[in-house]
């Protein structure tokens, strides 16, 4: 059952990192649905194998972004609810709190999805997401061994990552 | 905290590590050579050095988007300029502008002011088809496609053929709205 083109289906199994880190779990998507990267910190409930849980995620994050565009009461004209959005017209969300978790989520103009699952009283973490895109072009873009559009398999980026992740309050 | 804007082309260009311009003059000098002794055809290098530099602006997009912190263009004319004032500054450090616009707003030229993939270099008379600096057009290419920008780049004028300015001209031909990749039978 392939959906994306790609040979590897789904990235490298999560490791346990040291506990303690605030963050629970983070996903990296880039804009035709691959999961590039899913990190797990502090997860204690699994609910679904992780190619469905990958693809639930990503849909997640396409309908709302396009609902929170079409509902945007201060532009004029939006196209109807399912029409595909040409690029300048979103209006973009960043984070969803519940009372057992905030998720936060930043895209930047190339497709490239950046999603930080952490406690509730996270503040904003917007900078922190710049910086781990910031940090994605470092580790990943400049690899020339990488191929852009297949899951991210770098021991330093997943190493610095970690331990930024474990800076952020 | 809010986020931050977009920063400026001269302040990025003066806060990334940069290369000596004589080294990357001469290592590009370089490429082009072994290409066309590789190739011996004048118009496969020109499509070898678009297709590197299409390779080279899918992964530059990236980088550009983290360092300049522009947010999305909305139209056309917007990606023209940021492209001229802030993507070639900062990777580059030329001053470029754009001109020209036709009367969509899907094509224009951008000027370089300078260039300098092209100090110390002369073209021989078995060379005259050569776009020495196609690499540059594939970049534009590659990155804008990677927005949702289906684009064509190509080179209006060129000094080392005897013209008087490096000028290209890039055609918007279509922007590709972003569509729900998988199906829903799944």
């Amino acid at each position: 059952m392939q959906f994306f083109g790609g040979s590897e289906i789904s990235p490298s199994p999560p490791t346990l990192t040291v506990s303690g880190n605030n963050a629970h779990m983070m996903y990296v998507f880039n804009r035709n649905g691959v999961c590039l990267l899913y990190r797990e910190w502090n997860r204690p409930l699994h609910t679904l194998n992780a190619q469905q849980d990958h693809k639930l995620m990503f849909g997640l994050l396409f309908s709302l972004k396009s609902l929170t565009a079409k509902m945007d009461p201060t532009s004029a004209e939006r196209g109807n609810l399912g029409v595909p959005q040409l690029p300048g017209q979103g209006c973009s969300f960043h984070s969803f709190r519940t009372n057992t978790y905030k998720l936060s989520f930043m895209e930047s103009p190339s497709g490239i999805k950046i999603i930080l699952i952490t406690h509730p009283k996270t503040g904003d973490l917007r900078e922190s997401l710049k910086h781990i895109y910031n940090l994605y072009v470092e580790y990943v873009m400049k690899n020339p061994l990488y191929t852009p559009g297949t899951p991210i398999r770098s021991d330093l980026f997943n190493t610095t990552l970690d331990q930024y992740v474990r800076s952020i309050a | 905290m809010a986020p931050t804007g977009p920063r400026s082309g001269d302040a990025i260009f003066a806060s990334v590590e940069r290369v000596n311009a004589e080294l990357f003059t001469l290592t590009y000098g370089a490429t082009v050579r072994q290409l066309l002794t590789d190739l011996e055809e004048v118009e496969e290098v020109n499509k070898q050095l678009d297709q590197m530099g299409y390779n080279i602006g899918i992964r530059l997009i990236d980088e550009f988007l983290a360092k300049s912190n522009v947010s999305r263009c909305v139209d056309f004319k917007e990606t023209a300029d940021v492209i001229a004032k802030v993507g070639f500054k900062m990777f580059l450090g030329i001053n470029a502008t754009v001109t020209n616009w036709d009367a969509d707003g899907t094509c224009c030229n951008i000027i370089l002011e300078d260039n300098p993939l092209v100090d110390f270099v002369e073209l021989p008379d078995t060379c005259q088809g050569l776009y020495y600096c196609n690499i540059l057009s594939g970049v534009i290419r590659g990155a804008l496609e990677m927005v949702s920008m289906k684009t064509e780049v190509t080179w209006l004028r060129d000094m080392l053929r005897g013209d008087d300015a490096y000028e290209l001209q890039v055609k918007l031909l279509k922007q590709v709205p972003e569509e729900y990749p998988y199906k829903d039978d799944e």
